[in-house]
């Protein structure tokens, strides 16, 4: 396969260096002694709450290129869902092996007895097979399959912020106690999903060819003669690039 | 019987010298507010969570408890506190109680007793020299600590009131001042908080009222100026800040079956057959040694208090 040697962009560095971010910061502050009084619990939080973080970043790549025209966020969208998928994993890891010392048959009385815990455990298991697949052999190997397949997301990332919000102490659908945070991820994967369904694109797209022609006539009125149109208003008419899906 | 809690003979080699634990705890102090401002401390909210101050003139005369189990540190007890009348983020309660008014206060006994009293909490201490009391804190949420507690038997208080032959429960109420405590304007919880003990569990000499940590008065966070120490119970039955301890006659209703009755009972006793409906509770994380480790029938206090419930179902009455 002919691949054109890519250049590194700013996102790209700050996708990487952000994604490692939150390990090294637990790194660090085990190594100067700044650790919670419980530091289990807290690389659990943290290495979940970089999970979750990580996975609505990548569920915004799409709407990010298909809403607002940028189109390099789409080509993000893997890297971020596997260090999402990383994460994940660790925040597994450390239940399973620090906090339960492999202890199976508690861990699996909890998993099936306490809700956070079961619809967290479940979107690990489906989200496992995105991870597998998301080389490139296979998405070009699976054909349609890979788009249906990689829809789970759809499913798994309102799962995580569940896990997420049911782990609190607070009762999200009461909007009681501690659920800020959980609301505030609630309503953006919220958001991003709606931004997918037919209407919405509809209705986004109308609103992006009329923000194009305002902007359009100010910039002609402001500078004369007038100039191209705005950088970041993405042309329609391009075909969509690699690794694009339509139906995202 | 021999009393397991009394106090053993330590050597001096074991006892770390104070000048060195504090330049231990200077260097970790430095460290932490080097890394505080390295890093932005915004990026992640909550990791950052200072703690407070430690009182240099810590006291305990050992290291361990009965079974060899290590203390935990001042700082440990001291932030990470459940304390939902100020929040349920347990490293949150030590800030935001700190200027929590625990003077003057009085905590008053009545109810079925021949002599009802209002004792001012410097009183009680006054006239009940606390004495040290090293017990296990095993939390419900499965995870514990080593606490060595400064307080006197609740039998002290309950000889002088004299219950009547009608009493058969006690029944603790705890603080209601929502503008100090942000945590009782949350309307899941029915405030004020209140516990329950039968009568022979509140007699019984493990069952203290503590005023002190670490021969330190007790910080608001750990339940000041006076709270409950059932240790052979899960910690939400030792109830903190008692404003009233009444005598009454049936079961009294707690804070916690009244939200939850299938997971919270009355008795609550540490048990790691009956597993909570949600956990398991056959082991439990030690804070500190952060280790999980079996959780011992009764929180390790069997001998104590087992023959309070013969005869009875355990698991039926958890």
């Amino acid at each position: 396969m002919l691949k054109k040697k890519s250049q590194i962009t700013p996102l790209q560095i700050l996708v990487h260096v952000g994604a490692w971010y939150p390990l090294l910061h637990l790194g660090f502050d085990y190594l100067t002694g700044r650790m919670s009084i419980n530091p289990i619990q807290e690389i659990e939080q943290h290495t979940g709450l970089a999970a979750v973080f990580l996975l609505v970043l990548s569920l915004a790549c799409t709407p990010l290129s298909t809403v607002l025209g940028w189109r390099e966020a789409i080509k993000r969208r893997k890297a971020l869902g596997l260090y999402g998928f990383a994460y994940t994993v660790l925040h597994m890891g450390v239940y399973v092996a620090l906090d339960f010392s492999f202890l199976w048959s508690q861990i699996w009385f909890n998993i099936v007895n306490e809700r956070y815990l079961l619809v967290g455990t479940l979107a690990v298991v489906l989200l496992i097979p995105l991870a597998v697949t998301s080389f490139q052999y296979f998405q070009k190997s699976m054909g349609k399959n890979w788009k249906r397949l990689h829809n789970l997301v759809y499913l798994i990332v309102p799962m995580a912020v569940l896990h997420y919000a049911w782990s609190k102490k607070g009762d999200l659908f009461h909007l009681r106690g501690d659920i800020l945070y959980p609301l505030i991820y609630a309503l953006v994967v919220i958001l991003l999903l709606a931004l997918r369904l037919p209407f919405m694109r509809r209705l986004t797209s109308s609103w992006r060819r009329q923000l194009t022609t305002k902007l359009q006539k100010i910039l002609a009125r402001v500078h004369q003669p007038p100039k191209a149109k705005p950088s970041f208003v993405n042309d329609p008419s391009t075909p969509p690039q690699e690794g694009e899906t339509t139906g995202g | 019987m021999d009393d397991p809690y009394k106090s053993v003979p330590i050597r001096s080699s074991e006892i770390t010298p104070k000048s060195l634990y504090l330049s231990r705890r200077d260097f970790m102090k430095t460290a932490g507010a080097v890394a505080a401002t390295t890093l932005l401390a915004a990026c992640a909210p909550g990791l950052a969570t200072g703690n407070l101050p430690t009182p240099t003139g810590l006291s305990v005369s050992q290291k361990t408890d009965e079974l060899g189990d290590p203390l935990n540190s001042y700082q440990d007890i001291t932030n990470y506190n459940n304390y939902y009348e100020f929040t349920t983020d347990k490293q949150g309660v030590a800030p935001l109680s700190a200027n929590f008014k625990t003077e003057p206060w009085s905590v008053q006994v009545y109810g079925l007793v021949a002599n009802p009293k209002t004792y001012a909490v410097e009183d009680l201490i006054q006239k009940f020299p606390p004495q040290e009391r090293i017990y296990r804190l095993r939390c419900v949420e499965a995870w514990s600590l080593v606490v060595p507690w400064d307080g006197f038997p609740l039998s002290n208080i309950l000889k002088e009131v004299q219950p009547t032959s009608a009493a058969k429960f006690v029944r603790f109420e705890a603080i209601l001042d929502p503008k100090d405590m942000p945590g009782q304007n949350d309307p899941t919880y029915p405030w004020p908080y209140q516990e329950g003990l039968r009568l022979d569990e509140a007699m019984n000499d493990l069952t203290i009222l503590a005023t002190g940590l670490y021969g330190e008065p007790l910080p608001p966070q750990d339940g000041a100026p006076i709270r409950l120490v059932v240790p052979w119970k899960y910690g939400f039955k030792s109830i903190k800040a008692i404003v009233k301890i009444e005598l009454v006659a049936t079961q009294p209703a707690t804070l916690w079956d009244t939200i939850a009755p299938d997971e919270y009972g009355f008795y609550s006793n540490v048990n790691p057959n009956r597993p909570h409906p949600r956990w398991s509770q056959a082991t439990e994380l030690r804070l500190g040694e952060n280790k999980r480790i079996p959780t011992l029938l009764f929180n390790g206090y069997g001998s104590e208090v087992a023959s309070m419930y013969t005869g009875m179902d355990l698991i039926a009455n958890y």
